[in-house]
């Protein structure tokens, strides 16, 4: 055999090889995104997927109930009641009125059981220079040194 | 004042237009009085963007909040280390921190060539401007960092306004590295312009042989290996300041800032085989082609919000200007090539599979597998999105599952490629090379099996690891013996004779060398534990062989934050070691809480202790405890990485054995195991 040919054997080898792994981790990992809203339209095999959900963090809706947090997420006018399940402490960004990101599955009562959270504060860094400084989460204290 | 910054930067930009327009005159024209003005116009950005940078950090430095940008990134209390660095806190500023150094790369690259390369220079000259032209457009019209305040007052008329104090810079990003993290991988992306404008000037002038290769790798150097410091700075920030316990998430602006530092060493790589062997030439064309479309790919991604990111740059209409540049820069490129793809057709074939062409070709393969790997992972939601509908996301086992072997097949070939000879290897070649080092590998291997290493992953990187480092041992020690028996002087000086007469080549031994650092601190992830617990005064925690005892807890409250802080006292053996203070500070300027992460780095291991925060049943604070082996390599491959490649970029040390004649058996025979091969790896004079 011809080196190139013989080299053209072995890439096709290593080129096999990582797109199976690739596939086996993607299987592994994939995690849809869906809107609030999208939620109700989903049928049967999708509803069961591990899923990400965004949306704001309704005031005053963060409750610490024993082992678990929850809160309802909003976007556009619909509501998604979640669980926050994880043993991580959340993060400091997750307060009242923050965005999240929550990952995880929905349970046939249409709760959501989060086994982690994201949130974005909705940052004065990114607000309009000419806000109040201070002025963009005025509620935030107690909750960030209790979270 | 602000007037100032404007117009400098107004005028940089008509500099870059002229510059481009006048490139292009000059070479239409062939009048090299015109191509001269071009230059010297493009010289000008840099003086010019240089003012307008000076205008701006005068603003932050004279707290002058009528400044929108200044308002947004600083207030008066801000160290003036801090007020520094908040040039590039935001989009605004830190676009014209990108023309900035841009602008420098230029000026160096225009200058440094100035009587040379006559036929090339106009050519790469017209590049860089048209490049200067898209950022200069972007400072001045989407993104310009001279705004000032304005409110509307009772009537509704507009009015000039200031703040008593601004908003301050995000504490996430008052930490030391937010001095030198951004300005190091900026001058990554940003250099990457320099070989791609000599690469595509190369290709448009079809200037004759191979002389833009030896220009664009010096070139390609630098920014590769401010590239990689930008990305372990980045990953020690995250490491430091974050308090999750990790470096690395496979994040996809961390993701954005890796990918053309893959391509940049692939091409480090091959452009070997076009200097020596007039092989690859389309290839290294390409992967600088594709290293500078990366680098805008990924300025798009951080910016423009297409993927979600932890990185907070807000999300902006800035991204379909970058789409529009990517998109002309690859027609713009694919054009070239179509007209000029005879101009790079391929001396050389493939000889045999044992040689170091072939390593050369596989280690190319991989890192473009990685790569698209990693571009395909970050890229899936918007690719899923378009084509399915639904937008799916993967995540880190997705990147690890492939990276990892891949990473291990790299570090493989690092230890084999450079003991192979050009064109073929012998089996009596490999067995003298070979031998000792896989022994070594191996029997270290077997006794960390014995010892209790089971993760099979972290076995292979550290027998590869060893491998690797014997087989740079010996390729020191055979070329100093030989040095020192000839000019008798001592082994130790020997190798320092050796490494300055090849820098090159002994630099790129060392710069492997870190990067075997660098992965066996990685492959220590593997052994991480972690403890999570609530605890009280007296409460004792276990991780390994530590226990961590509170001591107290106390509030630490002063202008600028609230602090709730831990003291640990920790114990090893039952024997007390230190003591170790996780905080938590509330700023209150900012309303942002931040974790003061408690590490106690040795080469070993990092003892990590974060302060998570309070129970949300108990009220009792919650101590998360980290025991990471060998983090500590990583940082310190990344200093050998600097110094390796520093190394490499310095002129060799002629000595007397450029006078002996090439029939005379010399040091670089011994160092390749094939008589004739061997001269190949001395350096031509044309290495610069």
């Amino acid at each position: 055999m011809k080196a190139r040919s013989k080299f053209l054997v072995g890439s096709g080898i290593i080129v096999v090889t990582l797109v199976s792994l690739a596939y086996v981790g993607f299987t592994q990992s994939k995690t849809y995104y869906h809107t609030i809203s999208e939620l109700g339209t989903l049928q049967n095999s999708a509803l069961h997927q591990r899923m990400r959900v965004s949306g704001n963090v309704r005031n005053g809706s963060i409750q610490h109930v024993s082992n678990r947090v929850n809160f309802v997420l909003t976007e556009q006018g619909k509501d998604l009641s979640v669980s926050y399940i994880g043993s991580d402490p959340l993060p400091d960004t997750f307060k009242d009125g923050a965005q999240a990101l929550v990952e995880g599955r929905i349970m046939p009562d249409g709760n959501f059981v989060a086994e982690q959270v994201q949130a974005k504060c909705a940052s004065k860094y990114e607000a309009a220079p000419s806000a109040a400084p201070g002025g963009v989460q005025p509620a935030s204290a107690a909750d960030a040194s209790k979270s | 004042m602000d007037i100032f910054g404007s117009f400098a930067l107004i005028l940089a930009l008509l500099a870059a237009v002229y510059a481009f327009g006048a490139g292009i005159a000059g070479i239409v024209t062939r009048r090299p009085l015109v191509s001269r003005s071009a230059r010297n116009s493009g010289l000008a950005v840099f003086a010019l963007v240089t003012m307008a940078v000076a205008s701006l950090e005068y603003f932050f430095f004279t707290d002058n909040f009528s400044m929108a940008y200044v308002a947004a990134h600083s207030n008066r209390a801000l160290p003036g280390f801090y007020k520094f660095a908040a040039l590039w806190a935001g989009q605004e500023g830190s676009l014209l921190w990108w023309s900035w150094l841009l602008s420098v790369y230029v000026f160096f690259a225009l200058f440094l060539n100035r009587n040379k390369h006559p036929e090339l220079m106009p050519y790469a000259g017209v590049v860089m401007a048209g490049v200067q032209i898209f950022f200069l457009t972007l400072n001045n019209f989407a993104a310009n960092p001279f705004n000032v305040m304005a409110g509307a007052d009772a009537t509704g008329a507009m009015h000039m306004a200031t703040l008593s104090d601004g908003h301050g810079l995000n504490p996430l990003l008052q930490y030391p590295e937010m001095v030198i993290h951004p300005p190091m991988l900026y001058l990554g992306y940003t250099g990457f312009t320099i070989p791609f404008a000599f690469a595509l000037g190369a290709l448009l002038g079809r200037y004759p042989g191979e002389k833009w290769i030896h220009i664009t790798r010096r070139w390609t150097m630098v920014a590769w290996c401010f590239q990689g410091i930008g990305v372990l700075l980045g990953a020690h920030w995250a490491y430091a300041v974050l308090g999750w316990g990790g470096y690395w998430a496979w994040d996809p602006v961390e993701n954005a800032a890796l990918l053309p530092w893959i391509t940049g060493t692939a091409f480090l790589h091959s452009v070997m085989m076009q200097e020596k062997r007039g092989m690859m030439k389309v290839w290294n064309v390409w992967l600088v082609f594709v290293t500078f479309m990366l680098c805008i790919l990924g300025t798009l991604l951080t910016r423009s919000g297409i993927v979600s990111s932890v990185h907070a740059f807000a999300q902006s209409s800035i991204g379909n200007w970058f789409v529009g540049f990517l998109a002309i820069t690859i027609i713009v490129c694919g054009a070239a090539y179509w007209k000029n793809r005879d101009y790079l057709r391929s001396d050389n074939q493939l000889d045999s599979l044992v040689s170091r062409e072939s390593s050369f070709l596989f280690n190319n393969l991989v890192l473009l597998a990685a790569c698209f790997a990693v571009l395909w992972g970050t890229l899936f939601p918007v690719l899923s999105e378009w084509v399915s509908g639904s937008k799916i996301s993967v995540g880190p086992p997705f990147f690890n599952k492939v990276n990892v072997p891949i990473s291990l097949f790299l570090l493989f070939l690092t230890g084999v490629g450079p003991l192979l000879a050009w064109r073929r290897t012998s089996f009596d070649a490999l067995k003298r090379n070979f031998t000792w080092p896989l022994t070594g590998g191996i029997a270290v291997g077997i006794a960390a099996f014995i010892f209790g290493f089971r993760s099979v992953y972290s076995l292979m990187c550290l027998i590869l690891a060893v491998f690797v480092t014997l087989t740079i041992a010996s390729e020191f020690y055979r070329g100093a013996r030989v040095i020192a028996a000839r000019d008798n002087v001592n082994l130790l000086s020997a190798v320092g004779e050796l490494t300055m007469r090849n820098t090159r080549r002994y630099g790129g031994y060392i710069v492997h060398l870190a990067m075997v650092l660098i992965f066996v601190g990685i492959a220590g992830s593997a052994f991480d534990r972690d403890v999570q617990q609530e605890m009280s005064v007296g409460d004792t925690l276990k991780i390994g062989e530590y226990s961590i005892q509170c001591q107290n807890f106390d509030m630490v409250a002063n202008n600028n934050y609230r602090s709730e802080r831990a003291t640990l006292e920790v114990f090893k053996n039952g024997r007390s070691e230190m003591m170790l203070f996780p905080e938590r500070r509330f700023f209150m300027a900012s309303e942002v809480t931040e974790t003061i992460v408690a590490d106690q780095s040795t080469p070993l291991r990092d003892l990590y202790l974060v302060y998570a925060g309070r129970s949300p049943e108990t009220n009792r604070p919650v101590i998360h405890a980290y025991l990471k082996p060998l983090v500590k390599w990583i940082w310190f491959g990344g200093i050998v990485l600097v110094l390796g490649t520093g190394l490499s970029m310095l002129p060799n040390r002629r000595t007397a054995l450029v006078l002996r004649p090439v029939s005379e058996p010399s040091w670089g025979d011994s160092v390749s195991p094939e008589g004739s091969p061997a001269r190949a790896t001395i350096p031509r004079s044309g290495d610069d």
